[in-house]
Parts: structure tokens; sequence; C-alpha cells
């Protein structure tokens, strides 16, 4: 027996295995580029099943929690972009309700919407990278270049809005941080107009092809016990028949006034993982489409800057706490804020998606194929700096 | 004792009719219910949320530094009830000597991650635990990054 340096895992040495097996070590990560970022997963091998899967985190673990001890609120949101940066709109916004929700404080209408239609662009954002990515692994190389074609003119948009492509911190404490540029309307709407006919392409390439089917049909199963056991949110719980979406359950920022479906499949597979984000890619485009197209848009934009007296006065917060969920592109996201009545927050948690949705790593793939390892760990559609944080 | 003023809310009676002593204290505030719980009936107030009060999931752990206050440490847990639909936050206080708690791994395995994010940021103990050990910091780390004792920035001397 030799120590694989992995706790947990203890591997047996060559020729010493008792059934003939050779049992290997394999220490997938922190680089390997299917890991998407700095994950490690020690796996241990009996020919090319994984017998053994240890996951080990903490490579981009900042300390983001302790640093927003020490920002006022207002600048504290900035950190929020830098946790989950594929969606960082929905971190900002999740943040920006905690707060708002311990100050007592509804944001004007017109914001609201903005804030929906730009958080729902995010997931967009977020499932363009997801699909490139995840069907890279696979092999379908096409389908990224495709995906980023898309997800360059979002950047586009977000960067007039915010002047910054990825870390926008466009939302703020009582709103949004600049009033929107001139032509925002026309830009958008001529980007989701012709989205959903993207959307096809894309299914063109994937959902009927042999290949795809093959390396994700039967995949990377989970019943849905196990992953509610395990602490798996979002998409991945809709993939498993579950109609669970915080935007419906508990709506926030205005999401009840608008009209969308939750995509559900039941097969809980890498395939019916596909088919879920794949479809909320068409209703988030429905639900921009709606923003843009309804009465609040119309009014005068100025509005939006409410948040400028309390971000030149300052603000304290009433001392108290909250538990702010949203769901952002990857599952259930949570703010736990507790305010002891200063500048400052006195403690920040982010229940973060990523984290509890990698937990059920070993689950899903041990006692499968290592080739349906990366299928499998690509349909989480994790963000290992949302998992460090 | 479970206070007065939450006995309508039915999640809150049906704990005191569960187990008289186990809340020691709770509140509503803006929507949200929390109830303090005598750290050493965590894990059998877990359990019973989770079997007879349908919350079948745990969406976080955490935990929050009241230094130099005692007792230091609040441990939070945020639970969640899908069908239908509620949230509930519990809150255990620990002294700050000997930080110490009642593993509920074994009542949600999901608990497995988020308790070692805690023991490995805060310092705190749970009894029962699996595979206790640090999760996001090196193994051979010093000191407990979140409690309020241990500095943001600042060198090693």
């Amino acid at each position: 027996m030799s120590e694989s340096g992995v706790p947990g895992i203890t591997v047996l040495e060559t020729g010493q295995t008792e059934t003939g097996a050779r049992r290997m070590l394999l220490n997938m990560g922190p680089q390997h580029p299917s890991t998407h970022g700095v994950l490690r997963l020690a796996v241990e091998l009996d020919g090319e099943i994984v017998t053994k899967c240890v996951p080990d985190i903490g490579y981009l673990h900042t300390g983001i929690e302790k640093e927003f001890e020490v920002k006022t609120y207002q600048q504290a949101v900035t950190l929020t972009d830098r946790v989950d940066y594929l969606a960082p709109l929905s971190n900002n916004l999740g943040y920006c309700l905690a707060v708002e929700k311990l100050l007592g404080l509804e944001i004007p209408p017109q914001a609201q919407w903005m804030r929906v239609m730009l958080t729902e662009l995010t997931r967009l954002n977020s499932h363009l990278v997801w699909l490139g990515t995840h069907a890279m692994d696979i092999g379908a190389m096409t389908v990224f270049l495709y995906c980023f074609r898309e997800r360059e003119e979002i950047l586009k948009i977000f960067e007039m809005f915010s002047g910054q492509r990825m870390m926008t911190s466009y939302f703020r404490i009582g709103g949004l941080a600049l009033e929107p540029p001139r032509g925002w309307h026309q830009r958008i709407k001529t980007f989701i107009d012709s989205f959903p006919s993207k959307v096809d392409e894309y299914e063109d390439l994937l959902t009927t092809n042999r290949i795809w089917i093959g390396r994700t049909k039967g995949v990377g199963r989970m019943t849905l016990e196990d992953m509610l056991d395990l602490g798996v949110t979002g998409p991945m719980l809709r993939a498993a028949g579950l109609k669970i979406d915080a935007r419906r359950d508990d709506p926030y920022t205005s999401y009840e006034k608008f009209d969308f479906e939750i995509p559900i499949r039941t097969e809980s597979d890498v395939y019916a993982r596909y088919q879920v984000r794949v479809e909320e890619m068409r209703q988030s485009a429905r639900i921009v489409r709606q923003a843009l197209d309804g009465e609040k848009m119309k009014t005068q934009m100025e509005a939006l800057i409410y948040h400028f007296k309390i971000v030149t006065e300052g603000f304290r917060v009433p001392e108290g706490e909250v538990y702010q969920v949203i769901e952002s592109p990857r599952g259930e996201l949570g703010f736990y804020v507790v305010s002891d009545g200063t500048t400052s927050p006195y403690r920040v948690h982010m229940r973060t998606p990523s984290f509890g949705n990698l937990q059920a790593t070993p689950r899903m793939v041990e006692g499968t194929l290592i080739a349906d390892t990366i299928a499998s760990i690509g349909s989480m559609d994790f963000v290992l700096g949302d998992t460090d944080r | 004792m479970l206070p007065d003023n939450l006995r309508d809310h039915a999640v809150a009676a049906a704990l005191a009719a569960f187990d008289a002593g186990a809340t020691t204290g709770g509140k509503f505030e803006r929507g949200e219910l929390t109830l303090e719980i005598a750290p050493a009936r965590i894990a059998g107030v877990c359990g019973f949320l989770k079997h007879d009060q349908n919350f079948v999931r745990l969406s976080s752990v955490t935990a929050v530094d009241r230094y130099p206050a005692e007792p230091r440490f609040e441990v939070v847990y945020h639970l969640h009830s899908i069908q239908p639909y509620g949230r509930l936050r519990l809150k255990c206080r620990l002294s700050g000597a000997k930080p110490e708690i009642e593993s509920v791994t074994a009542v949600w395995r999901s608990a497995d991650w988020y308790e070692r994010e805690v023991f490995d940021l805060f310092g705190i103990v749970f009894r029962g635990h699996p595979d206790l050990r640090r999760i996001m910091l090196p193994e051979d780390w010093e000191g407990h990054p979140l409690r309020k004792d241990y500095p943001v920035t600042g060198s090693r001397v």
C-alpha cells in the first residue's frame, strides 16, 4: 500500500491488487483543460472505470468573504463580480437585493426591469460559455466558435452599459451605477431579435448529432433524492424533473411580472441537462424581449439613478440579518448578510451554486468510465471562482 | 423556551411540540424566521425538520464570529422546504474557548463540505463529521481567517 498524497485515497501498488486488475491514481487538474479552471480531481481507476474520485478545491480561494468586512456596503459590490466571473450581474443582484432588504429599500420599477433584462443577458452569457466549452470537451469544436460569437455581442453590450466587459459592477445598492447609454435599446433589440435563430444553429449542430447523443445520453445519471441531499441546485435539478426556480418560487426584482416557462426534463443525464439549458436560453431571450417592450422601459431613464442620494450621503445599514436567494445561471445563489448597524457588513456569506453542485461529483462519476467523467463534470457547469470564493 | 410571539409560526410550534427544550429563542424579522437552538440538540432538531417538516434541503451552513462577546460563535443553518415553499434559519451559539457542535451530515449529506468550510475558516469542530479537514486552505495553514481576530492584511513577523 502506498499513500497517494491525497487524503481519502490509498492506492494499491502495481501488481499487488487482489483482483489482478491494475489500479492507478490519476490526477486530473488543477490545470487540466476540461476541469474549467483550477479544480483537481484525484481519480482512482480500475482499467477505465473510476473506482474513487476525490475533488480537491480551494486553489482559487481568495478570502472574498473576509474582504467584505473591510469594505463599505457599496464598495463591496465590486467583490461580488469576482466570485462567479461568468455571471457577474447575477452576483451583483443577489448582494444588492440582500442589502436593500436590510435597508427596507424598494428600488424604482424601471431599475428593476433593467436589472431583470441585464441579469437574463448574463444568464445567456453564462450558458453560452457553458455550452461552448462543454461541447468542446466532448470533441465538438465548432459549437464553441458559434457560442462565443454571440457571447462577444453580449460582452459588448455590457461594456456599453458599464465600461467593463466582465467585471461590470453595474448594479448598485439602490439602483444602477450609471444611466443606460444612448442607443442601448436598439442594440439589445437587434441582438435579441436574431438570438433565437442562433440557438437553432447550436441545436442543428448537437441535438440530433449521433456522436453528441452517444456521449451524453444516459451519462452522468443521478437520482433527484441524491441531488437534493448532496446540495445540487439549478438546471441539474430541473433536468431530473423538479420544477424549482427561485424566480418563480420566491420572485424578486419583478420576475413575477414576466411570462416564462421553466423547462423540465426527467432523464437526469448529461443530455437532459443540455436540453434544459438550451431551452433556458430561449426563455431568457423571451424575458429580455418582454423587458424591452415593457411600458416601464419607455419612461424617463434618469429615474434609474435613484441611488445617487444614498451614495453621496453614505448610509448605515440597520442591524439585522437576511438571507437573499436568487436563481443564478448555475442554481441557488444565497447571500447571508449580517449588519451591526455600521457602514460595512459585519459578515457576508455566499452560498454559491458551484460549491454545492461540485460536492456531488464523486456520486456522479464513481463507477462510470473515465471518458464520461469529462462529460459529467461539464454538465454541472461550475465556475471555480464561485466554488472557492 | 419558544418566545410567545413565534407561536403562530407552524414550524416553530411543531418544533416546540417535538422537543420543548430545543428552542432557546428566535425572531421573525424582514419576513425571515430565525430559531435559536440549544447546540446539544441540533442533530435531533434537524432530523425532525427534514423528515417531519419537509425541509428536504440544507441550503447552507456558515458561522458568525461575535468576538470579543461570549458566546463567541453563531453557527447558522439555512433550511429550505420545496413544497410548500419555505425557508428557515437555525442558529446555535458556541463558546469561544472550545467551539464544538454535532455534525448534521447524517441528516443531509450536503453538510459535508459546508461544515468543512466552517471548520477551515472559523475553527469550529463538528463532532461525528466523516472527513473533517480543511477544504479551502492548505492543510498546514495556521489559523482561521474568518475569525474577527485574524488580520485582513499584514505579513508574518
